[in-house]
């Protein structure tokens, strides 16, 4: 029997602890973005859903669709392609609400609220892990857009900073998710919640369609709707001729809604019970 | 002034009058306690009686409705920080991450205490073997045993030597070895002086590791006092002897008052108990009855249970909560 053994590893495992400086805030939220990518890497098939769905909307809304509304499925794809990358990357943030209300039914959580850390920490962290998939969604809409025929006119440099500005826009908007997670019951209520929103605001966008031919009503929501604009921003990125006041105005959005969903979050994740 | 400062530091933890309602339900009705430092303190009770809910207050994860605490100086609620900063918690539900390895775990509980990545990764590799885990360390702990994901529990605990350390059940659900393992893990802690509030329904484990007990019923402290205390009060173990044939019971009573002075009669007509904590005096009695051809079908030497001592202390068994108790500390 190892008692005895086990009994001086104890002791010295005991003993041989000083307290270091506490964890800087960047650091804690890094942390808690590995954690995220390490439970990627135990269970790979939670990429499918961020490879699988995109794939599906690409093919499908380029060759059902292309013909009857832009002439051409290759005419269709130029226009369509930077709106299939916004869609697909949202739909993914209503995950992260999912993810964070199926963590909470977790004991570790507990563990994480009694650590001496930035408050923000697990949330902020979480948020940086999901963003690796907002970007991994993003970089397979790209690549078989490519593989289709797509050729943005901006190179590299403009798919990049589409894609940089979709997941940027997507991280300000899965504070909403979050929020959503914490307050709902079960992972189905806040998927079910969050799709009943994400979906009439993508459709309700000119992420398919030109505006133009709406009636009057509907074509004025979509042209304020953030959706429409971080679209059009991401086409002007990749065309090479983006308007630098669209762009503003998504990272403006994106600020406005962590300024008021993150703090909101946090204290929600805090003294939820 | 020195000499004051000295007379109260020994306390690591106070609470007086915490309180908690969720709802209509009111989980803690006013907890006082003093928990000396260095030493492992255990609050009794039975399911439902305000146990987690209490430790989640001192812990910093509930806000209590009313009353105050402190660790160390701290007070929970004003200085949360501070106090997350001293304390450990080893919950109910096991807080460990089931969806990553063991040695994940506690690396990420390193990183996250401050310690930099090869301090991290060496402090994981110390715990793992110190708590006999390094053989599954690789392994995501959905796949550990009870025993093996509590020990994990523990040690995710220890990453940084926590000031106090609340234990909520340690051992419930978990088999006699595994269990006798955290016994010993809490024995080697309590001997490096680390201060434990141990949380269990079980008097035997409070008997055997705890120098204080508080039992806890119904949201209140109903009885404190050393484990030894507690028994007394409760009446001292038993010899509980069940014969053959109900017929000869009256001659075991007489040969047993004797033998050991005073004799309980049983409902049971073939069972009788008396007052006995030595053993070997259990032993000559049995003896003498064998030796006086009454015949026995079985017998025991038993400390009070916690249902004896709820009974003694309250009147009711501890099972016998009609359905109103909320569920330890986590409703909804």
């Amino acid at each position: 029997m190892s008692t005895q053994i086990q009994d001086v590893a104890l002791r010295t495992a005991l003993a041989s602890t000083p307290r270091p400086p506490r964890a800087g805030a960047l650091s804690a939220a890094l942390t808690f973005g590995w954690r995220g990518m390490l439970k990627v890497k135990h269970v790979p098939e939670q990429l499918l859903d961020v490879t699988i769905t995109p794939v599906m909307f690409v093919l499908m809304f380029t060759y059902l669709f292309g013909g009857a509304i832009a002439g051409s499925t290759g005419a269709y794809l130029d226009y369509i392609l930077p709106g299939i990358l916004v869609m697909s990357v949202l739909f993914t943030t209503v995950y992260s609400g999912v993810a964070l209300n199926t963590d909470l039914t977790k004991g570790v959580v507990d563990r994480f609220r009694t650590l001496p850390i930035w408050r923000p920490a697990p949330l902020v962290g979480a948020l940086l892990g999901d963003s690796v998939r907002y970007l991994v969604a993003g970089t397979v809409i790209v690549v078989l857009g490519v593989i289709l025929g797509f050729r943005p006119d901006a190179g590299v440099p403009g798919v990049v900073a589409a894609l940089a500005l979709t997941i940027v826009f997507a991280f300000g908007l899965s504070w909403v998710f979050t929020t959503l997670g914490l307050l709902l019951r079960s992972p189905n209520a806040v998927m079910n919640a969050g799709f009943m929103g994400i979906f009439p605001l993508t459709f309700l966008s000119n992420v398919f369609v030109d505006p133009e031919t709406l009636p009057g009503a509907l074509e004025a929501f979509v042209d304020v709707n953030p959706i429409s604009i971080l679209a059009t921003a991401s086409r002007g990125l990749m065309d090479g001729n983006a308007d630098g006041a669209d762009i503003m105005i998504v990272l403006g959005v994106a600020v406005a809604l962590t300024a008021i969903f993150m703090p909101l979050t946090t204290k929600l994740y805090r003294s939820r019970s | 002034m020195r000499v004051l400062w000295v007379m109260t530091s020994p306390l690591a933890l106070e609470a007086s009058g915490l309180a908690k309602s969720f709802g209509d339900v009111q989980a803690v009705a006013g907890v006082d306690l003093a928990v000396r430092s260095g030493s492992v303190y255990g609050v009794l009770g039975p399911n439902g009686a305000g146990k987690t809910t209490t430790i989640r207050m001192l812990a910093t994860l509930l806000r209590p409705d009313a009353g105050t605490a402190s660790v160390l100086g701290h007070d929970i609620v004003r200085e949360a920080d501070a106090v997350r900063g001293l304390v450990s918690l080893t919950g109910q539900m096991a807080s460990v991450d089931e969806d990553l390895t063991g040695r994940e775990n506690l690396i990420l509980l390193a990183r996250l205490l401050g310690l930099k990545r090869a301090d991290a990764k060496a402090r994981a590799t110390e715990l793992l073997e110190a708590f006999d885990l390094a053989e599954a360390s690789g392994r995501l702990v959905k796949n550990f045993s009870g025993g093996m994901r509590r020990r994990l529990d523990i040690a995710a605990s220890l990453v940084v030597t926590p000031q106090i350390l609340f234990l909520d059940e340690p051992t419930t659900g978990l088999d006699p070895r595994s269990r006798n393992q955290v016994w010993d893990i809490i024995r080697s802690l309590a001997a490096a002086g680390t201060t434990i509030l141990l949380c269990t329904q079980y008097l035997d484990e409070a008997d055997q590791l705890a120098e204080g007990i508080a039992v806890i019923d119904h949201g209140k402290v109903i009885a404190e006092g050393t484990p030894a205390q507690l028994k007394a009060s409760v009446g001292s173990a038993a010899l509980h002897i069940r014969l053959l044939d109900p017929e000869q019971r009256s001659d075991a009573e007489r040969i047993l008052t004797t033998e050991l002075g005073t004799v309980h009669l049983e409902p049971d007509p073939a069972a009788l108990s008396a007052p006995c904590s030595d053993a070997d005096r259990a032993a000559e009695a049995i003896a003498e009855l064998a030796r006086s051809d009454v015949r026995i079908a079985g017998f025991s030497l038993a400390q009070p249970s916690l249902d004896e001592v709820f009974l003694a202390l309250t009147g009711h068994t501890a099972d016998d909560q009609t359905g109103d108790s909320p569920v330890e500390g986590r409703p909804a």
